[in-house]
């Protein structure tokens, strides 16, 4: 009984934590969201019902916030997967210099979003000044130069992919090489002894073998993705709205604070949307998973 | 097929240590497989047994000599090449296919002229999956599986390729004591049906004496002695050998040679006609002693085990190097167990003679 | 004869695909860790050149002749990063230390201590994980503001300082130390608290060490929360500070100055990162997620 009462005790910081910001919020989070007329300062609404839900949906802002975000998803998802494996294959078949060119590829994965974002920024700006160090190389190829942070929408979704994917390789990275390095030496030798061409090891060993860790990317990735929001900000600044390169937590923070801010219901209506579409997109991929994943 | 090694070596590089940076996996190895042979590469952990069993497959390249299967000089082949079968010490079956799949992806990578229509690949795995009696359990996955089946799946897709040669890795290591009797009757089965020059290796002298044709024991990278499994035991060629071969282990003592006459700790136990006087080290097989009343070797007596058949008796000799020496003695021989010391007259044939430093076997020259 | 003249030839083949291949392999890698290593080059590079200089520059130049540390000293003194740098430091250190004491608390109690409904608590731990931080992000903005803790540290860290990932790993951790210890210690009359600290905290260390970099790391990064919940300068974090940098520092063009404070923001994860890079990576890929 003591020791019941101590153990409570011990519990007892985590659970008030837990309790005051993670749990409630969540209830507290569905419940703004049907509140109409929320007023932050009076803490007051004129009743319930699913026009919070309805406003967002048909916000031109949240509509290009949702486009700007699955367009992001529908890139970079596949495409740094895909990077990654590439390139963790090549490191697991070598093996001089296989260690700084993993302490390398680390780095992006320890720096500050935010800061290395303005690097971005101006090695894809194109100013008044310079044309900036990437319409320069353009140009050496015979294009011509492009304003990739103010310009068209296009050539800014392209900088806000590159940033992310540079940005989430080091996970990937790091997770497939030791998939790939847990994989037991002896089947590539059982391979050879039997004159298993290189196509043909990948195809029916190696990526069954790692399946599993591609499929906890993949989820992973779409999961990340989805809620892009600081790389955003990172490259076109925090007004991302006036940018046209919102994303959809990007939209829920922008209603919840600052200048087009204090809307916590229709925040709360947009952040749940947002999760719907993750839950959805989860649960696809469980499915898909369970067809193509050995194990 | 008939397997030629000469003056086979390995060495290889260990990283990390910069002074003496080579260790020398297999060193200088000749030795001839003869066609359709079992053969049993015996030696403790470390001894290079399992490299010479991957240069045999192709998977590593020796540093100098050769290989020869048959005729023709493979040392330079890949292993898709040589025509050889492997069987993997965890048997290194793929998890995620079934077994049937497991034994038909040795064929799916045939090529070219070497390909095999639908139908031939299917009747060969049967016949494979017959051979090692796993018919039933084609459509079930590895991990369905019990460690002696995984161990036919590997050997069954080992042979679905007719190989030249097999190559088995320590096959029985990872099977329970049970299963290692049974499994390695099959092996031999299997090898005696089949004709294939099969090559396994294993650290365990019982299992490697039990099946093998002949054996190759190894220690150190060096090649100790090769011969028939009775052979060897009955003719070690060296301390080492006879030591690592039989159970229970030999008997050593430190002894000396004076005047034609073997010592044990300064009595006189056996003529050793036709070798000079000096100090030796003395190895007696545990069935070399014959109990006798009036036996030269006097021993301490601490106690007789029954094994049925025969019986075990544990003594000490101030000259046994290790602290108990053990003779095996049919159960209806003479012993007092409540004596304080038993004596034996020992049997010629069953006591070796070794050089005290080099371990080289001493022969008397007649 | 014939024979073995063909397998030579093939050899020779083989061996030159597989130098091509190795050339191939060679290339992507560095290609990647160009793409990798540039921006931070570029960002110390820019950061040493001469404002003047840089602005002249209509082509940008991959090097510089006369480095200045110049922009360093603008960094510090027309704009607070110091005062950033002090807070986010102090931020880190506090957000840290206060989670690993909650967090190994109840480690403790679910590895070590019997009570009722534990496992239906461990579970429902477990399944918090699942909520996304965006999701609850709303009521704690209220939360922190209702109790007027905005632009304060309070507000800033309390709603860090719990993680269940980290309870998990750690319990799983805990739960490792054999059970005799505990018997023996019981037995020697050592208490539950003196045994939490003297026995199990040293020997779980290197997990514990991992855990607070990983946790480090997040706080140095971390930039929605402190951006919802601080809008007076006085209480930046790094993350906001560069921001603020960006849209209202320097005056809009002073780039490398700007750049300094990058670098000045960045070194120290990066220092971190050399000194612990084994940890770093083994506890990330144990399941650590973009902080």
């Amino acid at each position: 009984m003591r020791q019941e009462r101590k153990a409570w005790l011990y519990l007892l910081p985590a659970i008030l934590f837990l309790g005051a910001f993670l749990v409630y919020p969540l209830i507290d989070v569905f419940i703004y969201s049907v509140e109409e007329g929320y007023n932050f300062a009076s803490q007051t609404y004129f009743g319930v019902g699913l026009y919070n839900y309805s406003y967002v949906l048909h916000d031109p802002y949240f509509l290009q916030a949702v486009k700007n975000t699955f367009l992001l998803v529908i890139i970079t998802v596949p495409l740094s997967t895909g990077l990654a494996l590439v390139i963790s294959l090549a490191l697991s078949s070598i093996r001089p210099l296989r260690d700084l060119f993993q302490t390398i590829y680390f780095l992006p994965y320890v720096t500050n979003t935010l800061a290395v974002g303005l690097v971005f920024m101006i090695l894809f700006q194109k100013t008044e000044y310079t044309d900036g160090l990437i319409n320069l190389m353009i140009q050496w190829f015979g294009g011509s130069s492009v304003d990739f942070i103010e310009g068209p929408y296009w050539a800014k979704m392209f900088v806000l992919c590159f940033y992310t994917i540079w940005v989430v390789m080091p996970f990937k990275i790091l997770i497939l090489t030791s998939a790939l390095a847990s994989v037991n030496p002896d089947y590539y030798k059982a391979a050879r002894v039997d004159g298993t061409s290189k196509g043909r090891i990948f195809l029916r060993i190696t990526l069954p073998m790692i399946s599993p860790m591609v499929f906890y990317l993949i989820v992973t990735g779409f999961i990340g993705a989805f809620k892009a929001y600081s790389d955003a900000v990172a490259l076109f600044g925090t007004d991302l709205n006036a940018a046209g390169m919102n994303t959809i937590v990007g939209y829920v923070y922008d209603m919840l604070y600052g200048d087009s801010g204090g809307f916590p219901s229709y925040a709360s209506a947009a952040a749940i949307i947002l999760f719907a579409i993750v839950l959805t997109i989860t649960c696809i991929n469980l499915l898909v998973s369970k067809k193509h994943v050995h194990y | 097929m008939k397997i030629q090694l000469q003056h086979l070596t390995k060495t290889f590089h260990s990283p990390g240590r910069k002074s003496s940076g080579e260790v020398v996996a297999v060193n200088d190895f000749t030795f001839e497989i003869p066609d359709g042979q079992l053969i049993g590469l015996l030696g403790p952990s470390g001894c290079g047994k399992s490299t010479t069993l991957n240069l045999i497959c192709g998977l590593e390249r020796p540093t100098g000599g050769k290989i020869f299967f048959g005729d023709r000089d493979v040392t330079d082949l890949p292993p898709e090449l040589r025509g050889v079968g492997m069987v993997f010490q965890n048997y290194a079956l793929y998890p995620h296919l079934t077994v049937r799949k497991n034994i038909l992806f040795p064929l799916e990578n045939l090529k070219g002229k070497d390909r095999l229509s639908k139908e031939e690949m299917a009747r060969r795995v049967d016949e494979a999956a017959s051979l090692v009696q796993i018919g039933e359990l084609l459509d079930r996955k590895p991990s369905e599986l019990s460690g002696g089946q995984q161990q036919r799946v590997a050997i069954a897709r080992a042979l679905v390729k007719m190989p030249h040669v097999l190559l088995l890795d320590e096959p029985l290591s990872n099977l329970d004591a049970r299963l290692r009797l049974q499994t390695r009757e099959e092996i031999r089965k299997i090898q005696r049906a089949t004709k294939i020059t099969t090559v396994f290796v294993t650290h365990d002298q019982e299992e490697a004496m039990s099946i093998s044709d002949r054996i190759v024991v190894m220690k150190e990278g060096v090649l100790q002695q090769i011969g028939q499994p009775q052979q060897v035991y009955d003719d070690p060629a060296n301390l080492f050998v006879a030591k690592f071969l039989g159970t229970p282990p030999i008997n050593v003592f430190d002894g000396q040679i004076q005047g034609g006459m073997l010592h044990l700790g300064g009595e006189a136990v056996l003529p050793v006609p036709g070798i000079p006087d000096q100090r030796v080290t003395v190895g007696i097989r545990p069935e070399g002693f014959l109990p006798q009343a009036d036996g030269p070797l006097s021993c301490t007596l601490s106690g007789v085990e029954v094994m049925g058949r025969d019986i075990s008796v544990v003594a000490s000799h101030p000259a046994c190097q290790s602290p108990t020496l053990r003779a095996i003695i049919t159960a209806d021989a003479p012993v007092d167990r409540s004596a304080q010391s038993v004596c034996f007259a020992l049997k010629p044939e069953k006591v070796f003679l070794f050089q005290p430093d080099s371990g080289c076997r001493i022969r008397s020259v007649p | 004869m014939e024979r073995t003249f063909d397998f030579e030839r093939l050899q020779g083949r083989a061996k030159r695909r597989k130098q091509v291949l190795r050339f191939f392999t060679y290339l992507l890698l560095g290609v990647w860790a160009v793409v990798v290593l540039f921006p931070f080059y570029w960002m110390l590079l820019t950061s040493v050149k001469d404002y003047g200089a840089y602005n002249a520059e209509h082509i940008p130049t991959f090097f510089t002749l006369s480095p200045t540390l110049q922009n360093y000293k603008d960094a510090f003194t027309s704009v607070p990063l110091g005062r950033y740098l002090a807070n986010t430091v102090f931020f880190a250190v506090v957000t840290t230390a206060l989670m690993v004491v909650v967090i190994t608390l109840s480690a403790y109690a679910f590895a070590r201590m019997e009570f009722r409904g534990k496992n239906l608590l461990f579970t429902l731990f477990l399944s918090l994980m699942m909520i996304p931080t965006e999701l609850v992000v709303i009521t704690n903005y209220a939360t922190i503001t209702g109790l007027e803790l905005r632009n304060t540290f309070t507000g800033l860290i309390l709603p860090s300082v719990t993680s269940v990932f980290y309870i998990y790993l750690l319990k799983e951790n805990f739960e490792q130390v054999p059970d005799e210890l505990y018997r023996a210690a019981k037995v020697d009359g050592t208490s539950d608290f003196k045994y939490l600290w003297k026995v199990m905290l040293p020997i779980c260390r290197p997990t514990l060490v991992t855990i607070i970099i990983l946790k480090v790391i997040e706080c140095w990064n971390s930039y929605v929360w402190p951006r919802l919940i601080t809008d007076d300068p006085n209480y930046f974090l790094v993350s906001n500070g560069i921001q603020e940098i960006r849209e209202n520092g320097f005056g809009r063009e002073n780039i490398p100055a700007m750049m300094a404070a990058v670098v000045v923001i960045s070194v120290p994860l990066i220092l971190l990162f050399f000194l612990f890079r084994k940890k770093i990576m083994a506890g990330v890929s144990r399941g650590g997620i973009k902080g």
